[in-house]
């Protein structure tokens, strides 16, 4: 196959495209400009916008023997994956943009160019594991090493796109990933595991929304309504948050608070106990299906965050959403984060979180 | 894997670098093998200064200016560096009113780049005068910024020939509005030796930028043609080597290069000329049938660098383009500003008044003195099926960006 190699500039990808021509493919390096106005030489470089990272993707290929080119996606970047996340702060919600980069970029933007261009698959560093399942369909499954799983952010990738992609890293542990990297020779392979949000370089995402989303202070609230301080903008908090708060008074009870909702209109930041978090019902919408649409209720595995656990729930299609049932409640659902279903270990389809409650128990 | 090193390669990048003559190789190697520092005063380094001065008089000849004349230089961009800064620091030294420089917008970035610092750290008042559709100056523009207050004028820099679309700026016209106010001009002729006939002492620019590996020489050496009584302040500091406007120890083997080089280069040039604007003619004619709706950017016919074709192809991206020509071992560029890889869209054809998306849609094809007729039919045999390609991929990349 003629295969794109995304290179990002790390060792999980310089490996997988290194695997991509070991498996015999012909196949080209590409590395993904991102950020309109890429940083010279950042300290550490972890994210994947800047200079030294297409540099060492553009070692990592000649070390390789492929052809590399930049892509400029840095305006398709900015309004899928940067304005979409921005919004969807400022609408109190926790987007996760990483899925939406995969979702909008990496399989859409760049696959279909690729295609395009005559090209059949794209190669990544995402540990998955992809499978033919007894029906012909593409099934994409978790990495078999735990700690690096990244079925989550993958599972809003279609059929389509299933089938055009190749995750060459999903059978192998970090470790032996970063030793074929030292043994073959890739300058990259001990280089930081990149874990901030690539566009804000420094990490201090609450002090980079602050700069772009509108909303001035605004109460914190317990859940009887009654004032307890004031914040300096809803867009720095996130449901489940329990530090900086920074309130004088402690709970009666003398247990932290919680972040519980944000309402962004008015700037409501309302919090209370731990156990108020729990929840174990979520509407989902936007839902993506890795295979067919589930038709019954479905009895399977919830991740609700990156590197959260799984609960036990059930699922079901209704009208253009899911609603999920938790047999295992979970502790602070957000609202814009991704509810990613499996069945075992395979990646049955994603939701955005809509909704996120405790039913009424008896 | 990589099916382009498999095949000859069709090289049509001769603007970014073109091949060096293997008459240079062997003079470069003969004097890599000799001892000795051309400012010693011993027997060897008086061997070392006969080859650079020799080279120096090659160079001279070959461009009818004096050998004094010739500063040799890192390259195009420390030639740029050291006219634009060297005339701006000694011109506003000796007036303080001095201030202005005026340029075009479609420089090379080592023209831009220190016009801009010039303008933030040392607060100049840099001019880039617009140019027309075809890329060219418009010396009415020139003549009132000049006629406003040529007193506060401290320097006039217009390249020779743009290297991307390739059009020939008319420098004999703005000579001519400088030299009654005695107005140093710095040009940039890095793209147009070897390609066009350049003659120092007739043109009357104060300055001018050569650079070796664009004529068939070798990277990393170039030079300033700085007229006997200009006036620099210098940007290197320390032996003063090169008349005390340039320091640093004399690179007798790259510079005895570049001498066999542009001797070759001019030498051939009027032949050269004629062979190229045949090829150059063969693939604009043969790309408006390949690709009927590819527009030629630059000057038409002998306004342009007779081995420079440059074209936008509506609803394409050049970076496509280039990988899918680049896959069949066809080697062209796409013109624009690269950062480290990170295309842009081309600040050239911005200034000559298209949009971002017909910048981004563009490829240049620069021939030299290896190109032939089967390299130009490479190009047009392959052309049409990649643009239809590039064209699909062009729209999907938008429409994945917009969903």
């Amino acid at each position: 196959m003629r295969v794109l190699a995304a290179m990002s500039g790390g060792v999980d990808s310089a490996v997988a495209a290194a695997r991509a021509c070991d498996a015999g493919h012909d196949v080209t390096g590409i590395h993904l400009a991102l950020s309109r106005n890429p940083q010279s030489y950042r300290s550490g470089a972890r994210g994947c916008c800047t200079v030294e990272d297409a540099n060492d993707a553009r070692r990592a290929a000649d070390v390789l023997g492929i052809p590399f080119y930049v892509w400029d996606l840095s305006e398709a970047f900015h309004q899928a994956v940067v304005e979409d996340f921005t919004r969807e702060y400022a609408e109190g919600r926790t987007p996760n943009p990483c899925l939406r980069c995969n979702e909008k970029i990496k399989f859409a933007a760049v696959l279909d160019r690729g295609l395009a261009l005559g090209f059949d698959a794209v190669a990544t560093g995402h540990y998955a594991q992809l499978e033919t399942g007894p029906d012909g369909q593409i099934e994409m499954h978790r990495a078999v090493d735990p700690g690096k799983d990244q079925s989550y952010v993958l599972g809003v990738l279609d059929q389509q796109q299933l089938a055009h992609s190749l995750f060459p890293l999903g059978r192998s542990t970090k470790h032996d990933v970063r030793d074929e990297a030292e043994r073959r020779g890739l300058s990259v392979a001990q280089k930081p595991d990149s874990h901030d949000i690539c566009f804000i370089p420094d990490g201090d995402t609450a002090g980079w929304l602050r700069d772009r989303v509108a909303g001035g202070p605004g109460p914190i609230v317990d859940t009887s309504g009654e004032i307890l301080g004031e914040h300096e903008g809803s867009f720095g908090f996130t449901i489940g948050q329990r530090r900086g708060l920074r309130l004088d008074r402690p709970a009666p009870d003398g247990k932290p608070r919680y972040v519980l909702d944000i309402e962004p209109i008015s700037g409501t930041v309302t919090v209370g106990p731990r156990g108020d978090l729990t929840v174990d019902h979520i509407s989902g919408i936007n839902p993506r299906w890795c295979g067919a649409v589930p038709q019954d209720e479905l009895a399977c595995t919830v991740q609700l965050r990156a590197h959260g656990e799984a609960h036990r729930a059930a699922a079901r299609v209704i009208g253009a959403g899911v609603e999920i049932s938790l047999l295992e409640p979970a502790q602070g659902a957000a609202p814009g984060q991704a509810a990613v279903i499996y069945a075992g270990t395979r990646v049955v389809g994603s939701a955005t979180i809509a909704l996120a409650r405790r039913r009424a128990t008896a | 894997m990589n099916v382009a090193s498999q095949r000859p390669v069709a090289y049509l990048d001769h603007a970014a670098t073109t091949p060096i003559y293997p008459e240079v190789i062997d003079a470069m190697a003969a004097q890599l093998a000799r001892l000795g520092n051309a400012s010693s005063l011993h027997g060897s380094g008086r061997s070392a200064r006969k080859v650079v001065e020799e080279s120096r008089e090659t160079i001279a000849a070959s461009l009818n200016a004096r050998p004094s004349e010739v500063v040799f230089t890192s390259g195009g961009t420390e030639s740029n560096n050291l006219a634009v800064k060297g005339f701006y620091w000694a011109r506003r030294h000796a007036d303080p009113r001095r201030v202005r420089i005026i340029s075009t917008a479609l420089e090379h970035h080592a023209t831009l780049d220190p016009l801009h610092w010039l303008h933030t750290a040392e607060g100049a008042e840099v001019e880039l005068l617009p140019v027309d559709r075809q890329g060219r100056l418009d010396i009415a523009t020139l003549r009132t910024s000049v006629e406003r207050d040529p007193t506060t004028i401290a320097l006039i820099s217009v390249m020779w020939a743009n290297n991307e679309v390739g059009t020939l700026q008319p420098v004999d016209e703005v000579v001519a509005l400088a030299a009654p106010h005695g107005i140093p001009v710095h040009t940039d002729a890095v793209q147009a030796l070897g390609q066009v006939p350049l003659d120092f002492a007739a043109a009357g620019v104060d300055a001018m930028t050569i650079t070796g590996h664009k004529i068939g020489g070798p990277f990393g050496v170039g030079a300033l043609l700085l007229r006997r009584e200009a006036d620099l302040v210098a940007l290197l500091h320390g032996g003063g080597q090169e008349r005390d406007v340039r320091s640093g120890t004399i690179d007798a083997p790259a510079i005895v290069g570049f001498a066999t080089a542009a001797q070759l280069a001019v030498k051939g040039q009027p032949d050269r000329a004629v062979s190229l604007v045949e090829l150059r003619d063969a693939l604009i004619t043969g790309m408006v049938t390949a690709v009927p709706e590819a527009q030629l950017n630059g000057a038409p016919g002998d306004g342009r660098l007779p081995g420079n074709a440059h074209f936008s192809f509506p609803g394409c991206e050049g970076d496509s383009l280039l990988m899918l020509l680049d896959a069949q071992g066809i080697e062209c560029s796409t013109g624009s500003a690269c950062s480290a890889g990170v295309p842009q869209a081309s600040h050239v054809l911005l200034a000559m008044g298209h949009d971002e998306a017909t910048a981004r849609g563009s490829l240049r094809f620069s021939l030299g003195h290896t190109s032939s007729q089967a390299d130009v039919d490479r190009v047009l045999l392959a052309i049409g099926p990649a643009v239809q390609r590039a064209r699909a991929a062009g729209n999907t990349a938008v429409a994945g960006g917009r969903a």
